[in-house]
């Protein structure tokens, strides 16, 4: 047995600079892959609602006649699952974490005006080939 | 026969932040008798498989515990991947493997910091969260969060290592393996240390064969059980021997826990050695599962099992997951017999409790 075996360590730690990072007077460092939080590219969304429905704890809403898209930032667990979900990959982790706050909110996303006349531009040819198909079934 | 009471220990108590209830009978300061009691922090995540498919409980099973956290998502994904009978890539399962050790070198290396803080050595502790700090940034580095991975998924992992982060690994560990030598002469050696650890709460082998004590607990008593051993993920493809001591005490469930931090070391360098390069890793899984299936794995704490059933829905049927600390609670009531009552706290560390796993 011996004794004061810790001591050269506890005694060189006295003159080492502190491992930890003064925050916030520093800022903390992310790496490239840190889960963050999520962010979305609305106007390549399609709001296809898949994120939604892959969203463990619910926290996403897509409403696509508005053309919006929801999140509540306090309830998301940043799983990235959305992320592997989203079919036109407009959602990205990126690093930063939800600050804290008094009281839960969400954020909402709007797509364009110029975004949301082109798909409704879009919705309005397949409906108008759509009819002309059905017409030219029942001449047939 | 001196005069018996009864101390009701916990749930909030000194040594550690989970809520375990003890009721020590004491005689004199000698515990004869602990009898335990939990459930003050059940939170149904079982029962949440009614509610979320089988894709979603990935997340939410990885979220039983944070410690272990890499092992529970890992451990529901082997399950299902049981029920699809499917294979996952080669690289996959490399990757597994190397979180997984990685997962098991910081929890291993957060007991020995409570170990130090249970018997009082401050500055230990906190060389000892130091180390573990920079397993942490490898895990950060390589899956986005510091203890909650996210990677696993059925079929495979979803991110991918590449060669720099494999090189950060390599060199990461022998800073650690340099760093743990100095820590470990005071944890072998010290006088302090050895005067609270030696011959304190001893536990014989049959004990642990009749209570069915898992994990390190069970290795430091010379039962040789590691559930690595039964071949999943990588581990077949590795070469290790499991940490066994006979000492039976408290000092032996040391000497195993920190020896094991040495041979995760040896597991990461040989699986980043052994990794084959291809680029797939999932195999997709079609359709909803329908069958059952069980896995054991060895988690950081000890055996730990899981079991689904499923019935060609989107949610499961049922899904359990029995974890170490529920298997090692009665041999703790075991070893607490005929015990100092001022060694209660520290007995409780060294089977590594974790009550929040344990009530799911």
């Amino acid at each position: 047995m011996a004794i004061l075996k810790f001591a050269p360590e506890a005694l060189s730690n006295l003159f080492k600079p502190p491992v930890t990072t003064a925050y916030p007077a520093k800022p903390a460092e992310y790496p490239e892959r840190s889960r963050g939080h999520i962010e979305i590219e609305i106007d390549d969304c399609i709001s296809c609602g898949l994120c939604a429905r892959a969203c463990p704890c619910g926290t996403i809403s897509v409403d696509r006649s508005a053309g919006t898209w929801t999140i509540d930032r306090y309830d998301c667990i940043a799983c990235g699952f959305c992320v592997v979900k989203c079919p036109k990959k407009c959602l990205t982790m990126v690093p930063g974490y939800q600050t804290p706050g008094g009281k839960k909110s969400s954020v909402t996303y709007q797509k364009s005006p110029e975004v949301m006349a082109a798909e409704a531009k879009k919705r309005e040819e397949a409906a108008a080939k759509a009819a002309a198909a059905k017409a030219a079934a029942a001449k047939e | 026969m001196g005069k018996r009471s009864v101390i009701p220990y916990g749930p909030q108590h000194p040594v550690l932040p989970e809520p375990i209830h003890l009721d020590l009978v004491i005689e004199d300061e000698r515990v004869m008798e602990a009898i335990p009691s939990i459930g003050f922090i059940h939170r149904g995540l079982e029962s949440l498989v009614e509610k979320r498919d089988f894709n979603q409980m990935t997340y939410v099973v990885e979220r039983t515990c944070g410690i272990c956290s890499f092992g529970h998502g890992m451990g529901y994904c082997e399950t299902m991947e049981r029920i699809f009978d499917v294979e996952i890539p080669d690289r996959a399962k490399f990757l597994r493997t190397i979180w997984f050790e990685l997962s098991r070198m910081h929890s291993h290396l957060l007991w020995l910091g409570l170990l130090a803080d249970g018997f009082g050595f401050e500055n230990l502790f906190y060389q000892c969260w130091r180390i573990r700090e920079k397993v942490l940034d490898l895990q950060e580095m390589t899956c986005g969060g510091r203890v909650i991975f996210s990677v696993n998924t059925i079929g495979g992992v979803l991110k991918d290592m590449t060669s720099e982060h494999m090189q950060i690994i390599l060199k990461t560990m022998d800073e650690i393996e340099q760093e743990l030598k100095t820590i470990q002469k005071t944890f072998f050696e010290d006088y302090t240390v050895l005067s609270r650890l030696k011959g304190v709460g001893i536990m014989p082998k049959e004990k642990i064969n009749e209570l069915g004590c898992v994990g390190p607990f069970a290795r430091a008593s010379g039962v040789a059980v590691d559930m690595r051993k039964l071949g999943y993920a990588a581990y077949p493809m590795i070469d290790f021997e499991p940490v066994v001591s006979e000492d039976c005490d408290s000092y032996a469930r040391c000497y195993v826990r920190l020896m094991e931090i040495y041979q995760s070391i040896d597991i990461i360098r040989q699986a980043i050695a052994k990794i084959p390069s291809e680029t797939d890793l999932v195999t997709p899984v079609k359709g909803n599962p329908n069958g059952e299936a069980f896995v054991r794995l060895e988690q950081p704490r000890g055996e730990a099992f899981y079991y689904a059933k499923a019935s060609g829905k989107p949610n499961l049927e049922r899904m359990r997951v029995r974890t170490p600390t529920f298997a090692n609670i009665a041999g703790l009531c075991e070893m607490l017999k005929n015990t100092e009552l001022s060694d209660v706290g520290l007995l409780i560390i060294t089977i590594d409790p974790c009550i929040s796993c344990t009530e799911r």
